[in-house]
Parts: structure tokens; C-alpha cells; sequence
């Protein structure tokens, strides 16, 4: 039944939000943990194949570079509801990739993010890589560097831009519906995440529990990107390893 | 004398552009050797060949004897270091900058801080090592830069024009260290430049390149002592001209370059000869003054290009000059393209070829 909310029931919906948050809910605690786990997952699977590229794309030159580039940055805007179809459609029974079961568990979910993120990981890298004097792969190189080694320096003058990949990424890894719902199915207690539990919550009428959601959400995806900028100001530059 | 690195018949082209032309040079172990150029004459494609950076289109490289194939590349590349034109840092501490090199050797720890101590004292940097390398001075920055290359203890030192974008003061020191590395470590070195003074007083030898081709290679006497047609042709060198010179009564020089400019020179010469003159040298006031320079004209700044902490005019006074000031000189006489100027140089400050 559809009606008006009353603006004390939203108040009533923030107080009793704060009482599941602090009284250590069982769903509120494996909703939100669920939520980070295969966030931070498809991030980091989108730095492991996403970084190699950017080094690639910012490091060489080659015929067509600047179409991949502009290919990369096009998928940043991809409606994030076709591209779950279409994943729904290759894990589903009869798709392709059906024989693996993967439909409506959570690693269908990080894989699904991981490839919504990783036009931002290549774009935002590769930019940062290509903002690096190109000078700093020869300097390597005369000091005694390999081809790889020269790259990894490269790299490394190019970290707070993949810090950057990686917070952005990770914030719209979070904040994702469209792909989680529709190869996730949203199943309580076994793929439901931050998204889809303020989804669901609030089509049943259990606002106060949406609003505890809502209220996760944001305060991680603020939290991370603080610390994130706290980390990034501080110079990580370790050994050069081989 | 052994050579360090030989170079038989070089070519290299770049897009149908020769930047070398059939370059044969031997580098004699433990001497210093300037290839002196003017810009475009190919000096940094040589450097960058004999830093393995670059492989030749035709030709041959031997180092210590060993012919350098695809293979051998990377193990030369370890006894061989360069330190580029603009300072390139990596965004860490001094110290890292300073180890890199050692660190790619994968050289003990101790050992690595023992030789980063010794380079630094080289470099005259102690207690930088915990500064940003980045937040340094530009001449403090190159220092880095050469510091790191000297922790690396290889054959072969490779500068491409080391102090051109620094101040007097700093170059100078750049040279110091050069000379004591040289001495003291025996390091072959090879430095590309276009100014005359630094290829007169620091080199045993001098190479002369134009056109992507070596014209003469001899020691500084050799090279500076006679009229030499290389060095006249290299028109875009700074502040080199050729005049008739005659000796005066009080026994200094005056050279007619042309354009009614008359040099007085202390050395004693006559007939046509090559002269320089440091832009270093030149003192550039906003009125005329009273000094002991023997050299004084009056111009007119007709060109300046800003190299960071210091800035180099170009002063039309009949003949073009290139005077380099630093930026806080420039800034504080408000100076700019039109100003009038008066600019002074010793007689001493005037070289004779």
C-alpha cells in the first residue's frame, strides 16, 4: 500500500536506525560486511587486470591507442542495467557460462562490479602514467633497471592517481545496484548487500532498517575516501623490488 | 691507455632524419671528454647511444672490448650511467633517489647506505637524506641527481649538459665534483656541451660534433690553440665571434667583431681570430658605471628566456650578447625585452683562439 510518510515516522526511522546500528544487529553487521567484502574484492581484481593495461595504454604507442582510450572512458558511462543483463545472461542456465552456478551468488556480484569498475581503474591510471615524464623510464633504465623495473618506477611516480582509480571504484563498487540486483537476486542472508537491502527494506515498509542501511553506506563511502586522502598525502614509495 | 668505449662507424636515424652521421670515437678509460656542440648537432644521440638507451642504425659499439649486442645490453647498461639535461627526480626522499641504482644491483643494505654516505659527501649533500627530493633547490637537485650517479661507481659517467640550467655558483660546483670523481674514483666521463668555458677547463679531451658528425677531436690546446674552422661554424654557440685582432700599446688586444663593437682582450694576438666570452662574465647594469671592466656597451635587451632560478638575455649592443643573470637580479632592475642596458666584462674575460 502506498501513502505519504509522516515526517515523524522518519524521525522515529532515524532513531531506531541508530538503536540496530549501535545494538550490533546480526542482518545490519552481515549486510555491511557483505557490502565491503565483494566491494574491496572487485576493486582489487580491477587494479590486478585493470593497472596492466593502463601501464600498457600509457606506456606504449601503438596504432589505435586513442580509440582503446576513448573506448575505456565511453564504458565509464554504461548503463549499469544492461550491463547486469547482460552478465544475468551469460551466468543464467542456458547462457554461456551457466555450467559454473555462479547466478545469484556473491561472486557473480564481484565479478559483475569488477568489470562495471574497470574503466575507471584504465582511465584514471592511465592518465596518471601518462602524466609522468617519460624521461623517468630512460633514468631508470640508465641506472641499471630492466625493462619492468623501469616500468614499476614509472609506476610508482604514478601511485596517488591509481589511489585515486582505486577509491573511485571502490565507492561506485558500493554504491552499485543495477548490476547486484540482477545477477545477485538480492537474497537475504546469503547476496544481499547495502544497495539492495535499502531496495528491499523500503518496498517492505521497514524503514528504519533502510535508513540504518543508508546511513552505513554513506558513512563508509566517506570514511574511505578520508582515509584514502590521508594515506595518498603521505609520499608510499617503497624499495624498488625486482 | 685502454678504451672504455669505442665507437666504429655509427649511424643513427631517426624517421628518415640522420641524427649521426658514421661516427667513429674511442673514450679513453679514466679521461673526461666533452662532446662540444652547438643544440641539434647530435650530441644527446650520441650520449644516449652510449648509454645503451638507444641502439644505432648501423655500426658498432665495444665496451671494455666486448662487442654490445641485444643480449649483452642490459649487463653493460650496469657499468655505464647517465644524468640528464633537466633534472629528473623520483618523487621520494634523497636518499632513495641516491639508492635507487644500488638498491636494482640489489647490493646489502650496509653497503648501500656506505656508498649513498660516500656520494653525498661527493655531491656535498650531507643531511639531505631525509629531504623531499622534489623541495630541493634546482642547483641542489641536479646534485641529487649526479650523487646518484656517481653511488653507482660505474666505468662510465654519461652528463648531458649538466649545469645548463643552473646558476654559476652551482655549476661550478657541479664541475668540482666532476673533476674530484674523476680523480678520485678514476671515472671515464663524457660530457656533452655547448659552452665553450666548460669544455676549455674541465676535459682532457675535446670532441667536436656538428651536423651529426665529428669533426676533430683533440685536447683543449689542440682544439682551442689554432683557428678552427668547426669552432668558428658553430654559429649558435654563445658569444663566440670572430674579428680581426691587433695588440694596442698597453699591450692588451683589440678585436674589431663588426658592427662598430670593439673587444679589449688581456691575451696577445693578432690577425683573424675566434673570441668568447662567458655569459657568466658579463655584468648587465641599468646605468652606466664606473668600474675597471675594460669592456663596456650600451645595448638594448632583445630577447630573454627564463631557465628557473636564473634567466638568460640576449642584448643587442650592435653584436648580439647572451648575458645570464639571475632571476632575482631580473626581477628586482625590472627588466624585460626593450630595456636599455650597460653590460661590462674584464679584458681577461675575453678568450682568444
Amino acid at each position: 500500500m502506498v501513502r505519504a510518510m509522516q515526517l515523524t515516522e522518519i524521525l522515529d526511522g532515524i532513531l531506531k536506525a541508530f538503536e540496530l546500528i549501535f545494538s550490533g544487529n546480526p542482518r545490519v553487521y552481515d549486510i555491511t560486511l557483505r557490502s565491503l567484502y565483494v566491494s574491496a574484492a572487485a576493486t582489487l581484481i580491477a587494479i590486478l587486470w585493470g593497472v596492466p593495461i593502463a601501464m600498457f595504454l600509457g606506456l606504449r604507442d601503438f596504432r589505435g591507442k586513442l580509440l582503446v582510450k576513448s573506448i575505456f572512458s565511453t564504458l565509464i558511462g554504461v548503463p549499469t542495467v544492461a550491463l547486469g543483463l547482460i552478465l544475468y545472461l551469460v551466468f543464467s542456465k542456458g547462457g554461456p557460462l551457466g555450467f559454473l552456478s555462479l547466478l545469484y551468488t556473491p561472486t557473480a556480484i564481484i565479478i559483475g562490479e569488477a568489470i562495471l569498475v574497470t574503466p575507471i581503474v584504465v582511465s584514471f591510471a592511465t592518465a596518471a602514467i601518462e602524466a609522468v615524464d617519460r624521461e623517468i623510464m630512460n633514468l631508470a633504465k640508465t641506472l641499471g633497471a630492466s625493462e619492468a623495473q623501469a616500468s614499476l618506477a614509472v609506476l610508482k611516480e604514478a601511485l596517488n592517481g591509481v589511489f585515486l582509480a582505486a577509491t573511485a571504484s571502490f565507492n561506485r563498487a558500493i554504491a552499485e545496484l543495477g548490476v547486484v540486483i540482477l545477477v545477485g537476486g538480492g537474497i537475504v542472508g546469503w547476496t544481499e548487500v547495502l544497495t539492495t537491502g535499502i531496495e528491499l527494506e523500503t518496498a517492505r515498509g521497514n524503514i528504519e532498517i533502510a535508513i540504518a542501511l543508508g546511513m552505513i553506506l554513506l558513512a563508509i563511502v566517506f570514511g574511505i575516501n578520508l582515509a584514502l586522502s590521508l594515506i595518498q598525502r603521505r609520499a608510499i614509495w617503497a624499495a624498488p623490488s625486482s | 691507455m685502454g678504451s672504455t668505449i669505442e665507437l666504429r662507424n655509427v649511424t643513427k636515424v631517426f624517421d628518415g632524419i640522420t641524427a649521426l652521421n658514421d661516427v667513429s670515437l674511442q673514450i679513453r678509460s679514466g679521461e673526461i671528454l666533452a662532446l662540444l656542440g652547438p643544440n641539434g648537432s647530435g650530441k644527446s644521440t650520441l650520449l644516449r647511444i652510449l648509454a645503451f638507451l638507444e641502439k644505432p642504425s648501423k655500426g658498432e659499439i665495444y665496451f671494455q672490448r666486448e662487442k654490445v649486442t641485444d643480449k649483452n645490453m642490459l649487463e653493460m647498461r650496469l657499468e655505464s650511467t647517465m644524468v640528464f639535461q633537466k633534472t629528473i627526480l623520483f618523487s621520494t626522499t634523497v636518499y632513495n633517489n641516491v639508492a635507487y641504482g644500488l638498491k636494482i644491483r640489489k647490493i646489502p643494505k650496509n653497503r648501500v647506505d656506505e656508498e649513498v654516505g660516500r656520494a653525498m659527501r661527493l655531491a656535498r649533500l650531507e643531511g639531505f637524506e631525509k629531504r623531499q627530493a622534489k623541495e630541493l633547490s634546482g642547483g641542489e637537485q641536479q646534485r641529487v641527481a649526479l650523487a646518484r650517479a656517481l653511488a653507482l661507481n660505474t666505468k662510465l659517467l654519461l652528463l648531458d649538459e649538466p649545469t645548463a640550467n643552473l646558476d654559476p655558483k652551482n655549476a661550478s660546483m657541479i664541475e668540482e665534483i666532476l673533476a674530484e670523481a674523476n680523480r678520485e674514483l678514476k671515472t671515464t666521463i663524457v660530457i656533452a656541451t655547448h659552452n665553450m668555458f666548460q669544455a676549455k677547463n674541465l676535459p682532457h679531451r675535446i670532441a667536436l660534433i656538428n651536423d651529426g658528425k665529428i669533426s676533430e677531436v683533440g685536447t683543449s690546446s689542440e682544439i682551442f690553440g689554432k683557428f678552427s674552422k668547426t669552432l668558428a661554424s658553430f654559429a649558435a654557440l654563445e658569444n663566440a665571434f670572430t674579428g680581426n685582432a691587433k695588440v694596442t700599446e698597453d699591450g692588451t688586444t683589440s678585436v674589431d667583431i663588426g658592427n662598430g663593437v670593439q673587444l679589449v682582450a688581456s691575451a696577445q694576438s693578432s690577425g683573424l681570430v675566434s673570441i668568447f666570452v662567458s655569459p657568466e662574465d658579463i655584468i648587465l647594469s641599468k646605468n652606466l658605471i664606473i668600474s675597471s671592466a675594460r669592456n663596456m656597451f650600451k645595448g638594448k635587451i632583445v630577447g630573454v628566456s627564463d631557465l628557473g632560478s636564473i634567466v638568460k638575455l640576449q642584448v643587442d649592443v650592435g653584436k648580439r650578447f647572451v648575458v645570464q643573470i639571475t632571476k632575482r637580479s631580473f626581477n628586482e632592475m625590472q627588466l624585460n625585452v626593450g630595456s636599455e642596458v650597460y653590460m661590462a666584462f674584464k679584458a681577461s674575460s675575453v678568450y682568444l683562439a
